[in-house]
């Protein structure tokens, strides 16, 4: 088991014969997952690597070759449009690695892939991976290995740090989903944890959250409410500084000041232990597996 | 991108939102003149990229021409929040029967524009929000439909229940305000305070706008508006290159791929007993000259005692870092120790590199770090 993604889901690549698409994808192969096809308009036809089937639209990727998931690796201006077209085609799960997406084109997207029921992950976000079944996106095959830690992240590089930490420590993974630190993002750490909470692959959750925003808050309540397994927290940005904050608008509407000393006094008021150090991760995830 | 208030008032100006008029001065004797042309009262007001503009002394009521130009004096140059005010907006000093609260911001949680107003703006809007939370008002834009005409008539009664007059007119300035926003990519916008004349005009007499980075690209004329001139020098550089850098006080030169992980090995730095000298995170994709350009921002600080490079390889390579770093210090002798910590993706041909230039490198976050803060005190 694993949550949003396993060895029977049918990627289609968006983007796949750019720079970066093209590379990931080969990484994603070498890794394991099944790319059933890839999209670029104009390109239709073709095949990428001599094997897999490159089509106009994503439309034709799902009714050809069957895929369940699109990964997308488009330039930032294309990028809102591919993940419409990608939710119009009936796919369940997109996954969008690109960055630098205008939020305004963001708040229509996300508003459209809910409206036909996909599940969005990031935008700029490092995709997801269930170690030794499949990888959407880009994070390093070599730093997973299969095991009972769920992982949910804002971060990249960051989750890489903790991941590889706990992999060194023989705990291995059932998902890793980096969820993108943009304003509006589709799966939020609520929808990660929800899921993991009924994975039966997975025992304990590890939570890397950053400062700004209420997103760590809600999901302090919301494990202190609805989560039964154990959940170990970590907030970067502790000596970022106050910075000089224009206008009131956020902190009215949130209410809060989004520090990570907030974010952290809230875990520990819902009752989540919180990792001081990336490194003290794998110790408190391996006391709550034992524990 | 933040533009200042004069810039976004034009953008107000330009949708047919009322502000009074004004002009920008860079020194006390144009101050002095664009007074004199107004001819009554003056407020001359700091152009910064920062808030508590007020508070720092930034703003200044000024009774005649020669008051206006000693206020221009005592301006122009301050530093509020470590940025030199370089330019000032004279503009008529109004007649303020009220002051009221408007602003739209793109609301993660909801993942919607909300629109909120208070009949109690102002400078302490933010603890009449935490105080008395039922004097603001919200409304949510669904982003398939947009704002809706009743959604800003319901917000102009709020703002002015009992006078249709001017809640109608609010109703009016809210719908402008949000056109502002779509039409210049921006993710925040504020009126703070919009106030009532004596003779019960409507107008904006501060303006805050913070434009999505991420728009720039489709909007020249928007993108123009950038004050290089008004931002650290450094993090011009940076972004030049598509480098993120913010100057801290500390001694520790902090080098990392990814913003998240530049956090936390500032906090380790921290925890460890340092002080980190700034944020700098090189991005996904690094080239040899993102590093160059990384280790010269770093090494013009002369705060800085001691560099730690820390690389988790992903899209990164780890050879191309440490091309960069030999490229960067070939020819000339570091003037402070560099400690350099780098694990993933071509790791090996990484350390072959640097070892080849009498570099030698970590693979442990920790121990790097502690190093590295070690070397500072020295």
């Amino acid at each position: 088991m694993a949550i949003f993604a396993d060895s029977s889901t049918r990627v289609v690549v968006q983007g796949i014969t750019g720079r970066d698409g093209s590379f990931h994808t080969r990484q994603m192969v070498d890794y394991g997952t099944t790319v059933a096809a890839g999209v670029t308009p104009g390109k239709g036809g073709q095949k990428f690597d001599e094997r897999i089937p490159v089509f106009d639209t994503v439309e034709e990727a799902v009714r050809e070759e069957g895929a369940t998931a699109s990964v997308i690796y488009v330039p930032a201006a294309f990028a809102a449009a591919a993940i419409c077209e990608a939710a119009d085609s009936g796919v369940g799960l997109i996954v969008c690695i690109s960055e630098g997406i205008p939020v305004l084109d963001m708040l229509r997207a996300a508003r459209y892939v809910e409206d036909q029921g996909a599940r969005l992950i990031g935008p700029n976000c490092p995709g997801m991976i269930s170690p030794g079944q499949t990888k959407l996106g880009i994070i390093p095959g070599q730093i997973v290995q299969p095991g009972p830690v769920g992982v949910v992240s804002r971060s990249g590089t960051l989750t890489y740090e903790v991941v590889w930490a706990l992999t060194r420590e023989g705990l291995g993974q059932s998902s890793c989903i980096g969820i993108g630190g943009d304003p509006v993002i589709g799966t939020n750490f609520i929808d990660c944890l929800d899921a993991f909470e009924k994975d039966p692959q997975t025992e304990a959750i590890v939570l890397i959250g950053e400062i700004g925003g209420t997103d760590e808050q809600n999901a302090a309540r919301y494990i202190n409410e609805s989560v039964s397994k154990p959940v170990v927290g970590f907030v970067a940005g502790q000596t970022a500084p106050p910075g000089r904050r224009m206008g009131h608008a956020g902190a009215i509407i949130s209410g809060s000041s989004g520090t990570a000393e907030e974010k952290i006094s809230t875990f520990k008021e819902n009752g989540v232990e919180v990792a001081e150090r990336p490194v003290d991760m794998p110790g408190l995830i391996s006391k709550a597996l034992n524990g | 991108m933040n533009i200042h208030e004069y810039q976004a008032k034009e953008v107000f100006r330009q949708h047919g939102i009322p502000v009074p008029p004004g002009q920008i001065a860079t020194t006390p004797a144009e101050a002095e003149k664009i007074a004199e042309e107004i001819g009554t009262r003056v407020v001359v007001k700091a152009q910064v990229h920062a808030g508590g503009r007020g508070k720092a002394g930034g703003v200044k009521l000024a009774g005649t021409a020669a008051e206006a130009r000693a206020a221009a004096e005592k301006i122009l140059g301050m530093e509020i929040k470590g940025l030199t005010v370089e330019k000032v907006l004279v503009t008529p000093a109004e007649d303020i029967s009220h002051e009221a609260y408007v602003g739209a911001i793109v609301d993660r949680s909801s993942g919607s524009i909300v629109l909120m107003v208070s009949p109690a703006g102002g400078i302490d809007i933010e603890e009449v929000a935490a105080k008395t939370p039922e004097l603001i008002f919200k409304e949510s834009v669904d982003p398939r439909y947009g704002l809706l005409a009743h959604q800003a008539a319901r917000l102009g009664h709020k703002l002015y229940a009992g006078d249709p007059g001017r809640a109608r007119q609010a109703a009016n300035i809210i719908r402008k305000l949000y056109e502002s926003m779509i039409d210049s990519g921006a993710s925040l916008i504020e009126i703070n305070p919009l106030i009532t004349t004596g003779t019960g005009e409507l107008k904006a007499i501060d303006a805050k706008m913070n434009i999505d980075d991420n728009e720039l690209f489709r909007r020249q004329a928007i993108a123009d508006l950038r004050d290089v001139a008004s931002e650290a020098a450094e993090e011009v550089e940076a972004r030049s290159q598509g480098l993120t850098y913010i100057k801290l006080d500390g001694n520790v030169g902090c080098c990392v791929n990814g913003a998240g992980l530049a956090m936390a090995t500032m906090d380790l730095v921290k925890y460890y007993g340092g002080e980190p000298a700034n944020f700098l995170d090189i991005g996904g994709s690094s080239s040899p000259e993102k590093v160059v350009t990384a280790l010269r921002i770093i090494t013009s600080d002369p705060a800085v005692k001691s560099i730690l490079f820390n690389i988790f390889g992903g899209i990164t390579r780890c050879d191309d870092v440490a091309n960069g770093i030999v490229e960067a210090t070939s020819g000339i002798e570091l003037a402070v120790p560099i400690t350099i910590r780098l694990t993933g993706t071509n790791e090996e041909e990484a350390v072959k590199i640097l070892e080849g230039a009498g570099f030698s490198a970590m693979t442990d976050m920790d121990e790097a770090v502690q190093k590295a803060v070690q070397l500072a005190k020295n």
